[in-house]
Parts: C-alpha cells; structure tokens; sequence
C-alpha cells in the first residue's frame, strides 16, 4: 500500500487508544444490511511500473497533435504552450493547496489570481473579474442567469446563432431549469425582434463560424433596447481585436483554453467572467481583492463572500464552489511570458496563417466562401467534396483536418502552423477527390 | 521586493519568441482592431520565474505537510498520475478529434465511468460535471428531469439537512428547487420524525451526505430512504465523504438513487488551489436515460459518443469534462487496486478515531461515538472559559506550520472544528498534531493573547477582510 503509511502495529496501538478491538468495531454504525459483503469487482492493484505501462497502452492508441498537425478548432485551439508555465505550476505549493481559505497561507495563490483577474480586465475592457469558471460554457450560461436576474421586469434571455453549439445547449440546460425563457435568433433577425422581455442578449465573438460581425451596431441596438449585453470572446483574439468594452459589453466571458492551457481531449479548461462593476456583487465564483494585515503589510484575500453558497446557501448567487484556479494560474503566466508584444504577435501570426490558408484554399476552386464577414484565426468554407472523406484523407497524410458543421467545413490556424505544413495542407485538401 | 508582476514589467522585456515569418501579413481593417493594447507586463524570462516561485513560497501544499481540512479529503497526490496525465496521447488531444483517434481516452473514460459505478452500486455514469457543485446540479436535474418524465410537475421542494455543505441547497436552487431543511436530531442525525413530516407529494427529493458532514454515519439510512421512496422522492447522495466507505459500504445499497463523487478528494487528485477538480454523477439503472450527452457507449469493443438521447437533461459542460483529471482518478484507482481501496477507508476512518481519542481531554466533542473519515469538536470551552475562539486556535495552528481544520463548519455545532486527516498520513504525523493541538489547548488557558493575535511566523499575519469586502480592490491599477 505505497500510499497508506500506517503499519498492522500501528494499527493495533492506534484501536488500543479508540477503545475499540478492530477497525470492524469503528465501522458498527453502518446497519450489517447495507454493508458490503464482497470485495469490490475492480482490477487487482497494479504496480508502479504495471501501472505506467497499461496507461502509456491507452495513450499510444490516440493520435496525438504532435504528430499530426492540428486545423481543428471550435471551441479548442492548438497553440504553442512555453515550456514555464508547467515548470511552475507544478510546483506543489500551488498544485497541492487547497481554496485559500487561510489567506496568511495561501498568499501565492492569491496574488496570482489577483494578476489573472487584473489581465482578464485589460484584456476585456471590464471593471472586474472572477477568479474563474469552469469553462466557456458554463461561464457563458452563469453569465445568462445573472443577467436574467438582474430585471424585475424582463427576464428572457436571447442567444444570437452562431455560438458554439455546445455552448448553447449549456446555456439551454442551465436556463431550462431555472424556468427562464430562451430565445435564439440569427445576426440579421436580432434587428427585427422585439427585446422589450429581454433581460440579456449574448454573442460570441468572433463567432463559432469565425465571423467578426459589426460589434458597435450590434451593441448599439442591444443597448438602446435596455437589455444587457453578454459576450462570449475568444481572448486570444482580443489581443488585436476591439475589446468588448469598446462596443457596450455588460458581461465578457469565455473560454480561457488558447492561454496556455493544453488541448487535454476537452479539460480541465478555464471559464473566465467579468463584468462592469454595476454586476460586481452578483458575480458568481471565488473573488480576490486587495488588503492589509495587522502589521498594514499589503495582502490579498478572498472577498464579497457574501454572494457565495458557503454564506447565502440556496441564495447564493451561483452554486460554483472548486473553480479552475490552477488553469487560471496558468493563463496568468502565459500572458506573463508572451507579455504585452507577445501576445500580439502570436495573434497576428495566427490571423496571417488563417488568411493564408484560407486564400491557399479558395485558390484550388475546390472550395467556395461561405461568407464575406472579416476572420481572426478560424473561417467556414463550403469543399465541393465530402467533409468526413476529406477529413480521412487528410489524417492519412498525418493532418487533423476541420470541424464539419452546418454551414460547412470550419478551420483553425494557429500560430503553430507552418508554412510548409500549410502549403501541403492545401495541396492535399485541393487534390482530394472523394 | 516587488508584490506583483505588473511591478517588474519594463518595456522592451520580452519571454517569448516567434519563429520568423514566411508569410505574409495580413492587414485587418482597422475598424475591428482594438484601440489601446491590453496592458499586460513586459517581463523577461527569469522574471517569470522568480516571481511566480517566490509568490508560491507564500503557499502551503499537501506535499509541505498534514491537511487536515475537514471535508475536503486533503489526501497525498501521488506524482506518477501526472507521469500519466502528461503523455502526449492524452494531454494533446484535440476533443473534437474523430472517435478512430481517439480509442484509448474514450476506453479510459469508459472504465473509470465502470468503476465509479462499482464503487458506488450505480448503474450509468457521466464525467462531464466539472466539480463537486457541478455533479449535484447536474444530479440534481437528473431528479427534475425524472419526475417530469413521469407527467409529475407538482415537486417544487428539495430537503437538505442543517448539517448539508452550502453547495447542496445552492445546487438544488440552480436545478430551480425551493429549499426545504430538515433538523438534526441530538445524535447529529437526520431528525427522522421531522423527516417523515416534512417528506410529501411536493418534495423531489432529498439530498444527503453519508457519512454526514459531522463525520458520523446515519444509521438510519434504509429507513430515511424508505421515507423519501414512500413519497415518490429521490435520494441523493452528496459523494464528498465517499472516502469513509470504499469496499465497505455503497450507496445505492443503502437506497441511493443519484451520486457525485469528487474524484479531487476521494480519488487523489491535486486541488491546484482551488480547483480544477472532477465530479462525476452516477444513477440508477432507470435515471440512465437523463444523464447529459454525450454518452461513452461501447459497440463491439468500439468506443464511441453517444449525442443522441432524447431524454437527456442536455449538456452541463463543453465536451467531456475534466478529462487529465479524470485520467488521474483512473490511475490512482488502478494502483490501489479494490483492496488497497478498502484499506483506505479503514485507515481514513482509524486516522479520525485516533485524533478524536487523543484529543477527547482537551476538548469538547459533541458527539462522542466512533466517527467515520472525520470528526468535529468544539471550541466552546475554550471561548467560553478563556475568551479563545476556534478562529484564533486555527490561526495558531499556522504558527506551527499546519493547515488549520475547516472552523465554523458545520454550523450546528458552536465553534466547531472539522478535522479530517485521511489515510496518507502516518501515525508520527498524528502524534505530533495531537502534541501540538493540547499544547494550544494549554496555552489558550495560559496566554489567550498569544492566540488572539495568533498567527505570528506566517508571510503575512491577520487580514483586515472587513475592508476588503466593504471597499473592495479587484485589480492591480497602474499608479
């Protein structure tokens, strides 16, 4: 029992102190009916060395983006991760602590989340930040139910198409069981449709399709309407981009994965959340801010717990009680390392490898546009030939090719991409005849 | 020496490099470009590192040193699960990844969804919920889902006991449940007779933890379940002292319909400071139906996502979870084999008996019977003879290089203190807390300043959190 230190002797004297003759005596609260009578059915333990290898069987059999260059996006995307982040996240005294509950022990988790949340405002334009959510998904659906909240009057809450798929079928399950009404309309038809019971309108930015559609117009019917506005943005596309502020956001919340954070088959990921500050005391999650000691020394701490579950129970503002803190914490040295130029040229190397491929593609005539909106770093385009062939095709020359969705075939370039990588790519997707 | 990496940020220090270009830029109109760069630091690479190393020296792990932070099951992180979550073939895996590339994490993730099942006595699991709070929610929907499955929209209420942790009736409210508490009884149990009142054709169900939150088992479970099940209700069973009862006992033997397990405490993976963590929900054969898509089925030994379940509460999460988190649950469940398991839970429940034994002539202990994994105390003779709170005697535990137990929870008891010390931790680790835990008792009555302005030796001492909360500062702003 490599991870059990206490021996048969110890045991013994440890009962001898509980007055109890066996650990079978400690147990006699549990009624004889419900106790277990055989060992449970689970494979026989395996050793270190047993171990590593079954696990290193189950990897091997995955084909891992290493070893085929990556196009997919879609809510996940392929960036370099600088070789820092894990060094220092794994350091134990944030890896094995737990919530900082005790601040005077806890102040490297806290400062580091008080930066995360100083970044995620610079990169946002809002006033403040949680310290994090689960995933986009999540983060996008909680933002929908503050938002409802917030208005006697109006609590509906309308989703502009075009947002990740599964991200509006969270944002649906949340606010299904809370009985609060979800409306969902293209771009073009946000302009015709009544908002007056709407408490919330949401968009992604860019949108799941890659368009980048007229935020400013966007913002400026949402706001005139009374609603709120929410949007989810891709961050590393806010590097360049115009930051939600710039066009009325109320809520910007996405999924924080591009910032250093590996593809993981999906998780662990990380939802961030911020808000103006009028939305500051509905937030849901952890939160840390700025304070003294007894000694006026400058600390950080969790604080505004009162809108937590902990304190209001089923008042709380959101039931989020373990976050994404380590993920947080690796967003926040990403951004540390690429830095202020960094994080822009990553950017833009991914917006110019996005175009070029893009441009590459259209070039073959085997694919058509599916529409004129400007892109960042992902775009939809419609092959003449079938999506899931193609996709073998590709994978069999050692790439991963693009999402099949409704509109078409949806592909992300990341600043990974080389050139050469990319000109075969589009030799191989142009050739491809199904 | 700077606080914060905003503070070592000068321009022109750059971490990171690009490969140089061989294409060429592309220029986006103008309009969509952002007008002021996001402010981020300009830092160089050792930069980086000192700081974030310096800043986590201020942090105490459980790799430094005993946790017993009552019910969140602070056991050791075994290193070789990160060996495991760190191979290519799971850590760089795209989600959206074709299910032919993808054999091995979709059987990993099938096998663990069997063994949390066999574990519990469930028959279908899901590990898309992403923490413990997410797991209820989503368990909690599951409930819902059930009974208007069965025309039945009259349940408006969720019962959780006094002793419930926060989440449960926050989770419950998120499912869009009123709130309906139960009292415990002079035992620390569930208050059955008010359990029996309460219990009608309005109350979806009930939402426990066994063992409880007080650290004692209810005895009484076939019975309460009994009460719940006349009624037409559901059991729910919050997972997070799963790690009293592995091979031992199981939940749906005890009348269990719907289970979260939280695979950050029971099954050894690291909490990273607040998450992430991983909090797998398993049902009943009937309830299968509802789980959220997509479903891991198994076809010819051909693993594959299932989206298409009509009775599905839907999604709670993008893709599948935590997935690496979950691969380290896996893990930790293959090396400790079922055996090694039960083990665990006999340890687990000894390490609590024996603290309690030891510390019986120092302090009060409200329920005083053997306890399962963990147990509370209280500090009410302390602050009633000597003025000294549990807040101050935590606070002191620092001074002696400890973290504190969970303080002032649960609320039923004054002044309580929940200690929870698992079964990673040997008998000299023990021993020494229990020296060090009559020493406070001893110089609570002897010196009560020493713990009032305890802790002494810490990075930063007591914090003004009144002021934090009243004039809040979220954000580092440029002076």
């Amino acid at each position: 029992m490599r991870y059990i230190p206490v021996t048969d002797k110890d045991r013994e004297q440890m009962l001898k102190k509980c007055n109890a003759g066996s650990i079978e005596q400690l147990f006699t609260d549990i009624p004889d009916k419900v106790r277990l009578k055989e060992p449970l059915k689970l494979p026989k333990a395996k050793s270190e060395m047993e171990l590593i290898k079954y696990m290193q069987s189950l990897s091997s059999m995955n084909s891992n983006t290493d070893d085929y260059a990556c196009f997919l996006g879609a809510g996940a995307y392929d960036h370099y991760i600088p070789s820092v982040i894990s060094h220092l996240i794994s350091r134990q005294e944030f890896f094995t602590a737990y919530t900082p509950y005790q601040p005077e022990i806890s102040q490297g988790t806290l400062t580091a989340i008080f930066e995360y949340q100083t970044m995620i405002c610079e990169l946002t334009g809002m006033d403040v930040s949680n310290a994090s959510m689960y995933d986009g998904a999540s983060a996008l659906a909680e933002a929908c139910v503050i938002a409802s909240s917030a208005s006697k009057k109006k609590q509906d809450i309308l989703l502009v198409e075009d947002v990740h798929p599964q991200y509006s079928e969270v944002v649906e399950t949340y606010l299904k069981f809370r009985g609060i009404n979800l409306k969902k309309v293209t771009v073009e038809q946000l302009y015709e449709t009544d908002l007056s019971q709407t408490a919330g309108v949401c968009i992604q930015y860019p949108s799941f399709y890659g368009d980048i559609y007229d935020m400013e117009k966007i913002g400026e019917y949402v706001k005139n309407s009374g609603a709120l506005f929410i949007v989810c943005a891709n961050p590393m596309a806010l590097a360049i981009l115009k930051s939600p502020s710039e066009f009325g956001a109320d809520f910007v919340v996405g999924e924080g994965q591009p910032l250093g954070i590996p593809l993981g088959y999906g998780g662990p990921y990380l939802g961030y959340f911020a808000c103006t500050k009028e939305h500051m005391r509905k937030m849901p999650g952890r939160i840390v801010g700025k304070t003294v000691d007894v000694d006026g020394k400058t600390a950080y701490v969790l604080t505004l717990q009162a809108r937590e579950q902990h304190i209001r129970r089923e008042k709380a503002t959101s039931n989020i009680c373990s976050n994404q803190a380590l993920c947080a914490l690796s967003a926040t040295i990403y951004l540390s390392v690429v830095g202020k130029e960094g994080f822009k040229q990553v950017a833009r190397r991914c917006l110019d490898n996005a175009h070029y491929l893009y441009n590459g593609l259209l070039a073959t005539n085997k694919f058509s546009k599916v529409s004129d909106m400007p892109f960042f770093h992902e775009f939809t385009v419609k092959p003449k030939e079938d999506i899931s062939k193609l996709n073998d095709y590709l994978f069999e020359n050692g790439y991963i090719g693009g999402l099949e969705t409704e509109k078409g075939w949806l592909l992300a370039v990341t600043e990974k991409r080389t050139k050469e990588e990319m000109d075969d790519f589009i030799k191989k997707a142009g050739e491809f005849n199904g | 020496m700077a606080n914060l990496i905003f503070d070592l940020s000068k321009k022109g220090k750059c971490a990171f490099s690009l490969p140089e270009s061989q294409i060429p830029t592309y220029n986006l109109d103008q309009k969509y470009l952002r007008s002021v760069d996001a402010h981020l630091p300009e830092v160089s690479e050792v930069d980086v590192i000192r700081h974030f190393t310096n800043i986590s020296k201020r942090n105490y792990g459980v790799d430094q040193g005993f946790y017993p932070l009552g019910s969140c099951t602070m056991k050791y992180n075994p290193k070789l699960n990160e060996d495991v979550a760190n191979l290519d073939g799971f850590k760089k895996l795209h989600p959206y990844q074709q299910s032919s590339q993808t054999q091995g994490a979709l059987r990993a993730a099938y096998e663990l969804q069997e063994y949390l099942c066999e574990i519990t006595g469930m028959a279908a699991a899901t590990l898309q919920p992403a923490a413990g709070a997410h797991g209820e929610m989503t368990g909690i929907m599951i409930i819902k889902a059930y009974h208007e499955s069965r025309n039945d929209f009259n349940r408006t209420r969720m019962i959780v006991p006094d002793s419930a942790h926060g989440t449960n009736p926050a989770s419950a409210a998120t499912a869009g449940y009123d709130i309906a508490q139960v009292k415990s009884n002079d035992y620390g149990l569930v208050d059955i007779d008010a359990l029996e009142s309460m219990m009608d054709e309005k109350t979806a169900g009930l939402m426990l933890t066994n063992p409880n939150t007080l650290g004692l088992f209810e005895r009484d479970i076939k019975k309460i379940a009994e009460i719940v099940h006349k009624k037409g209700g559901l059991l729910y069973y919050d997972g997070a002292n799963l790690n009293a009862i592995m091979g031992i006992a199981r939940p749906f033997d005890m009348g269990f319909d719907v289970v979260h397990s939280n695979l950050h405490k029971t099954m050894s993976t690291p909490h990273g400071g607040g998450g992430p963590g991983s909090g797998p929900v398993c049902v009943r054969e009937d309830l299968a139906k509802f789980l959220p898509k997509p479903v891991i089925i198994k076809k010819d030994d051909v693993y594959e996502l299932d989206y298409d379940r009509s009775d599905s509460i839907g999604m709670v999460r993008s893709f599948y979870g935590n997935f690496l988190v979950y691969i380290r649950a896996l893990s930790y469940i293959l090396t400790m084999g079922p055996d090694g398991l039960t083990r665990a839970s006999e340890t687990a429940v000894l390490n609590a008996n024996y603290i309690m034994a030891s510390l019986r002539d120092s302090f009060e202990i409200p329920f005083d019977r053997f306890c399962m994994h963990e147990f509370v105390l209280s500090g009410s003779m302390q602050k009633e003879e000597y003025g000294v709170s549990t807040l101050d005697m935590a606070k002191r535990l620092l001074d002696y290089g400890y973290h504190p137990p969970t303080i002032y929870f649960p609320q039923i008891v004054h002044e309580s203190m929940m200690i929870e010390p698992t079964e990673t931790e040997s008998k000299e680790t023990l021993d020494e807390f229990i020296e060090v835990m009559k020493k406070i008792a001893e110089e609570a009555k002897e010196d009560a300043d020493l713990l009032h302005d305890a802790p002494h030796n810490t990075y930063v001492r007591r914090l003004d959190e009144v002021t934090a909360a009243r004039n809040p500062v979220l954000k580092w702003e440029k002076e």
